[in-house]
């Protein structure tokens, strides 16, 4: 064993110096390879709402809001927005500035960008969202857009940053085949895309016609590794300089190799349980039963006690510090902290094995009962270990819980019918307290387009009148009150179970450098030579 | 014989129905793929549309109506993922598989065969010991272990080979210099970039073929050497290389070349761990994915192609033995 460590050092030592090396050339012939984790499907920004595709989009293409990586909003192809009106933005366009083809950006690329989001053929997941609230879009003048809505509607410049914009003469007969060959791909991103092989790589050269600062390398090849360990073993020989998902159980031996560099955010995904507040409190919740296995004839859920009591049964710390291994903060709401609708007054859920079973028996449960806690095991970092965890801390205080992890494929149907009683899921936030409020935690409304990912069914006249008004509330810091305000009123009556949120994970190796960010997306023009 | 081929290729068709229905029926099953597909913050209003999209608000017999008249027609649906034709999808990928699967069968035949041949006929010295228990080491590890060892020793410790990917490509009009490296199929085998990068692939599917071809070899061996028509043999005076090579090894043949051929239709379907540990761009990972994503027009064209494929693997198994065995006929009657 001994002698295999000393060999080890040594061939260490030899790469080291060898990496050292290459990480020289390399930077002088200025290229850098990044892996990725999670496939890239298309090139085409409006095809695919998917984060893999976004990242790709954010790097050949441009928003008239871009984000810093805290996903502050900062001047993209829009230098400045104001509503001129309560119902018109009005944003001023960037000068000056060129896609890759050479075609100069107009507000007629910004318009026709609009036009093409509803109409993409096929989309599996459209941008079409992003247009609906806009009744007309006035073409002031080349440098000068205006977007009329119905309602007043504060979220416009948020929206800005979802949507890329792209050349209208290039763009205009397009297919998303066309996009995927590259040959309708210009954008006006630091980088453009020079070759793409579906599911396998794209590579980038950099655009020297970039308005913004120039990007740091001549060429960027971006390979898509599925595998963690893979991913891994890539970096550590050396055939890539930035990964990103490193795998938890990584993160402890990278921090101490000399070779690599970690660049840690906390993020904005909430991991949490959804509770079923479909069934009211007279009727049985579908995985819900005494202690015999009998139907207990009610729905404890539906008690806020009982809610309150799971929640505090759980020892956040303890799943963050073991099963997540470090690489999360506990959570007690869907933001964290510094995030516009981060309620700042809400303390900690505290771990209280004791008053949860005080909780329980005030409820009318001394003797507890029994649950079966479902989720998935292939979506979530370290799902399937999680309710197990989380199964065996409830169990602790009588309530004898059954987990079960199945596939996401499965899961999320059932979950979204409102079939479990309690399941494990995730949530990656825009940063306003709006987006979760709107999706999980407002009644279900088709009308408004409400409560689309709330599988819980959770539902509360104050939280909906409070999202309701702050959804047309233009002015920002009566918004913010109004988003706390629901956020800590769901947060109080325990509509979901937040456990923690997740920190985003890239490693490099020591010649370069990432700017890790409260998004999980991997963007080639954050990553640059490290400073010597 | 011509009779012979016709009835196969019927039987073939029954086949490759069945399987898209259970596909089809199966997937339904499973669960609805614009829930995987939307992202989750797109409203009633968006998944009614996405849903109408894909072609997935009608009943599911008229759906796979729809996909039986254009498949028809050759068109085997339009991934849900990519966005492009399944079977563009698949073709894309396939020379990646091929040429992995056939540099593992090229492997487990030339490392195999002489092994096997050289422990069957010497079974009791110390070398052919030490090759029959490596052979069952190379049966008992998981392949995805041995993988990322692999990855390990030779890219992590050693850094003489390529941890991941498939490297430079080229096509073979490009390769003897009829155009560019960059048009048509691409294929690795043909730079010496591309050859570095199979070899921990190629290897990792390959050890245990290597392992079967042994032990079958070895067992052909023994249990020929004692035939009668050997000893005659041996008795007319032939030299001892004229007796193994001709005699014993023809007849050792039929049982390797059927484990070798139905081996080779499962690595080309279904070489999806090798492929994900080695981040190789090839069907496997495509399927894998695809399932992942219930991307149904995919999978339901890949596994058709996937029976054609093991069909026309055993249709040439088949044939061989009837050249390697002149006694074996094709129009058995029974």
């Amino acid at each position: 064993m001994k002698r295999i460590q000393k060999r080890r050092t040594q061939a260490a030592t030899v790469l080291v110096a060898a990496g050292v090396a290459l990480a020289a050339g390399q930077a002088a012939a200025q290229t850098a390879t990044i892996a990725v984790g999670a496939p890239v499907t298309s090139i085409d920004p409006h095809y695919h709402q998917l984060s893999p595709n976004n990242a790709v989009a954010d790097i050949i293409f441009d928003r008239l809001v871009n984000t810093d990586p805290q996903l502050r909003n900062i001047p993209g192809l829009a230098t400045e927005w104001r509503a001129v009106a309560p119902t018109v933005w009005e944003f001023k366009l960037r000068p000056n500035v060129r896609f890759h083809n050479g075609n100069a950006f107009t507000a007629d690329d910004v318009a026709f960008t609009l036009q093409r989001l509803p109409n993409v053929p096929n989309s599996p997941s459209s941008f079409a969202a992003y247009a609906r609230t806009m009744t007309r879009v006035e073409v002031v003048d080349p440098l000068t857009i205006r977007f009329h809505t119905a309602q007043p509607y504060p979220l416009m410049p948020l929206d800005m940053t979802n949507v890329r914009i792209v050349d209208k003469e290039t763009t205009e007969n397009a297919t998303t085949e066309d996009f995927n060959s590259l040959r309708a791909a210009a954008g006006t991103g630091p980088y453009r895309a020079v070759a793409h092989r579906n599911g396998d790589r794209i590579e980038f050269e950099r655009w020297d016609g970039y308005w913004g600062e120039r990007a740091p390398f001549q060429r960027v090849n971006y390979r898509m590794i599925t595998n963690d360990a893979a991913r891994t073993a890539a970096l550590l020989a050396g055939d890539v300089d930035l990964i990103d998902q490193v795998p938890t159980s990584d993160v402890a031996r990278l921090r101490q190799d000399q070779r690599v560099r970690l660049a840690e955010q906390v993020g904005l995904r909430l991991i949490f349980l959804g509770i079923d507040h479909l069934r009211p409190a007279t009727e049985n919740s579908p995985f819900v039963t005494d202690n015999d296995g009998r139907p207990l004839g009610r729905n404890p859920l539906a008690d806020v006690r009982v809610r309150r009591a799971l929640s505090m049964a759980i020892d956040r710390r303890a799943i963050v510090d073991r099963v997540m291994e470090g690489a999360a903060v506990p959570a007690n709401q869907f933001l964290p902290q510094g995030v516009f609708g981060h309620v700042d007054d809400l303390p900690a859920i505290a771990f209280d094995p004791d008053g949860a079973r005080r909780l329980l028996a005030e409820a009318g449960y001394p003797q507890g009962f029994r649950i079966q806690l479902n989720g998935p095991n292939d979506r979530y970092i370290n799902d399937g270990r999680i309710i197990q965890a989380i199964g065996q801390m409830w169990t602790r205080i009588g309530v004898r819980t059954a987990v079960e992890a199945q596939p996401w494929t499965t899961f999320v149907g059932r979950a979204g019918r409102g079939e479990y009683s309690a399941f494990l899921i995730g949530w990656g936030s825009n940063p306003d307290g709006s987006h979760p409020l709107r999706n999980i935690l407002a009644t279900v409304n088709r009308d408004r387009g409400w409560g689309s990912s709330n599988r819980g069914r959770y539902s509360s006249p104050q939280v909906d009148a409070m999202l309701l008004e702050s959804l047309s509330e233009l002015d920002e810091a009566r918004r913010g009150t109004l988003i706390v305000g629901a956020m800590r009123t769901a947060m109080q009556d325990v509509a979901v179970v937040p456990l923690h949120i997740q920190t985003n994970i890239w490693a490099t190796r020591r010649a370069f450098e990432y700017t890790a960010s409260v998004e999980e997306l991997t963007l080639a023009q954050r990553l640059r030579p490290a400073p010597r | 014989m011509t009779v012979y081929l016709v009835r196969r290729l019927i039987q073939a068709l029954f086949v490759v129905l069945a399987m898209s229905i259970i596909v089809f029926v199966g997937i339904y099953g499973i669960g609805d793929p614009v829930e995987i597909l939307i992202s989750p913050d797109a409203d009633q209003i968006e998944r009614e549309r996405a849903v109408a999209a894909l072609g997935l608000d009608k009943p599911l017999w008229e759906q796979y109506l729809v996909f039986l008249t254009n498949a028809l027609q050759g068109n085997l649906g339009r991934s849900f993922v990519f966005n492009e034709p399944a079977l563009t999808l698949i073709l894309q990928r396939m020379p990646a598989t091929l040429e992995l699967a056939f540099g593992a069968m090229f492997l487990s035949i030339v490392i195999g065969l002489p092994l096997g041949l050289f422990a069957g006929l010497r079974p009791h010295s110390p070398v052919s010991q030490g090759i029959m228990a490596g052979s069952i080491l190379g049966f008992s590890l998981p392949t995805f272990w041995v993988g990322l060892m692999l990855i390990m020793v030779f890219a992590v410790q050693l850094g003489w080979l390529p941890s991941t990917g498939r490297g430079e490509t080229c096509s073979v009009l490009g390769f003897v210099g009829l155009q560019s490296c960059n048009e048509g199929l691409q294929w690795s085998f043909l730079t010496w970039d591309g050859l570095r990068h199979m070899a921990m692939p190629a290897l990792n599917l390959a050890l245990f073929k290597i392992s079967l071809v042994i032990r079958l070899t070895r067992a052909g061996v023994r249990e020929t050497m004692l035939m009668d028509y050997v000893k005659f043999a041996r008795a007319k005076g032939l030299s001892p290389a004229r007796v193994t090579f001709v005699h014993v090894f023809k007849n050792i043949l039929i049982p390797v070349v059927t484990v070798v051929g139905l081996e080779l239709g499962s690595t080309i379907a279904f070489s999806v761990v090798t492929e994900s540990v080695f981040a190789w761009p090839g069907m496997g990972k495509l399927i894998i994915d695809s399932i992942n994503v219930l991307d149904r027009p995919v999978i339901v064209a890949y596994l058709m192609i996937i029976v054609l494929l093991f069909i026309t693997i055993n249709l040439i198994v088949d044939l061989t033995y009837s050249m390697l065995d002149p006694r074996v006929r094709l129009e058995m009657s029974h």
